[in-house]
């Protein structure tokens, strides 16, 4: 139980994934200008990411490596996450409606999230068993959603703010998340 | 032969993927902690686009339309990890420092841009230089930000000491932060080459980079929509003399910022 704990935290902030390893980086960079809207691809995010951790893992172990095939994986995951997000949205389009109308315009861009392909080939890497790889997947999308939700509340409170011109947009953007990743370098102290 | 050149240039220069269309971001800051690493990638993407493009040209009239994407990525993912076994096989030390951004070539948007735009609707020779003009454009953009990153953070450069003895190695610059900071700072200079070249020229042209498909509608005012203009040759000579200039501003800025981050 403990280990689990340790990986929850050590992939939500220690290793974030946005801040430290660079992956999702689209998304953290294009849908951060507003709270809601962070908050609402921060939801959809999770969502996928942990059915696909638990998804991937269970073929990775039910199926590819007792036949000696796991060298596929890359293929095998991309076309498993591609299939299951189309499966999720048409499941929640017809279903859990109120749920597909809030996440429903986040879905079709997670497909290339590298995120959920990254998370898929770290378990797969790191030899977790179903239960740590979901546990994984959560708590990496998790570290993705207050990554996100933070940067998402910065750039709200700069819109007021006297910023050169050619910083404006992307670049000073760039700067505030750099600043966010010095300051998760801080949680390397609690592991 | 001058398609090719043209297709060359194209890839290297007009629509270089880093710069100009800033597609493929995730590798772009990732594995740019040294020199050695931007060109182990830049190569890896390379390759991985040359051969999915020869390929997906040369089953362009035998791809349906409407499964034409799954089509294209299964491609490519067989192609990334032919070269992700060779890479383990015969550079293993590349292998593991490249890690797992390997198979993340696969998500790079890229090699789908190009599948898209070039190669599923182009024959062979061209589509391969397409390819190889692309993979080196991205090549050199990796290499460049590779370097500046390990001059700054190690005094290095592909592993050889360059920077006097009296340099203190930022490292800050080859770990997570650093890269957020060189590529804002690129992108600052970027907008403020663009702007000199618009309100100069006012010939900003209208065709918008084809490379940005559905998969990149999510990089936001980052993205590739209104990165790429078109200036006249002499124009270009300005746009040299101001790159030169503005290089250098840009330069002592993040010299400052170091001095701020020393100083607390």
């Amino acid at each position: 139980m403990s280990e689990l704990i340790l990986i929850a935290i050590g992939t939500a902030l220690v290793n974030n994934v946005v801040l430290s390893q660079f992956l999702g980086l689209c998304p953290f960079l294009g849908v951060s200008k507003k709270v809601n809207t962070a908050a609402g691809m921060g939801v959809a995010v999770i969502f996928v990411i942990t059915l696909a951790s638990a998804v991937s893992s269970a073929i990775d172990i039910y199926l590819l490596k007792p036949y000696g095939v796991d060298y596929l994986e890359t293929i095998v995951f991309i076309l498993v996450i591609a299939a299951l997000v189309q499966f999720v949205e048409m499941f929640l389009k017809k279903y859990v409606p109120p749920l597909y109308n809030s996440l429903g315009v986040y879905l079709p861009l997670i497909t290339t999230n590298c995120a959920v392909l990254g998370v898929a080939i770290t378990n797969v890497q790191k030899g977790y068993d179903i239960v740590t790889g979901i546990v994984n997947g959560f708590s990496t999308a998790l570290g993705f959603t207050i990554a996100i939700i933070i940067l998402a509340g910065i750039r709200e409170k700069m819109e007021y703010n006297d910023i050169p011109e050619a910083f404006k947009g992307m670049p000073i953007t760039l700067v505030t998340a750099g600043l966010m990743a010095i300051a998760f370098c801080g949680f390397a102290g609690i592991l | 032969m001058n398609k090719a050149l043209e297709r060359l240039y194209n890839g290297f220069i007009k629509e270089n993927p880093t710069f100009v269309l800033t597609l493929g971001m995730c590798p772009t800051l990732a594995v740019t902690t040294s020199a050695m690493n931007g060109l182990g990638m830049g190569l890896t993407t390379t390759a991985v686009l040359v051969l999915s493009n020869i390929f997906i040209s040369l089953l362009r009239k035998v791809i349906p339309d409407s499964v034409r994407i799954p089509a294209f990525i299964v491609i490519i993912a067989s192609f990334v990890t032919v070269v992700e076994l060779l890479l383990e096989g015969y550079l293993p030390s590349l292998y593991s420092s490249l890690g797992i951004y390997i198979p993340l070539i696969v998500v790079n948007c890229i090699i789908l841009g190009r599948a898209e735009a070039y190669a599923y609707k182009n024959p062979v020779i061209p589509s391969f230089f397409d390819g190889l003009g692309m993979g080196l454009g991205f090549t050199f953009a990796l290499t460049c930000i590779g370097s500046f990153r390990e001059i700054l953070g190690a005094g290095e450069i592909f592993g050889y000491h360059i920077m006097p003895e009296s340099f203190t190695p930022v490292s800050i610059f080859i770990m997570a932060p650093g890269a957020f900071f060189v590529l804002a700072m690129l992108t600052a200079i970027q907008n403020k080459i663009r702007k000199i070249a618009s309100t100069k020229s006012k010939k900003v042209s209208a065709d918008k980079p084809k490379g940005c498909n559905s998969d990149c509608s999510s990089c936001g005012e980052g993205g590739c929509a209104h990165r790429f203009y078109d200036a006249s040759a002499k124009d270009k000579k300005e746009l040299a003399k101001e790159l030169m200039g503005t290089n250098e501003e840009a330069d002592m800025e993040i010299e400052d910022l170091d001095k701020e981050e020393t100083n607390e």
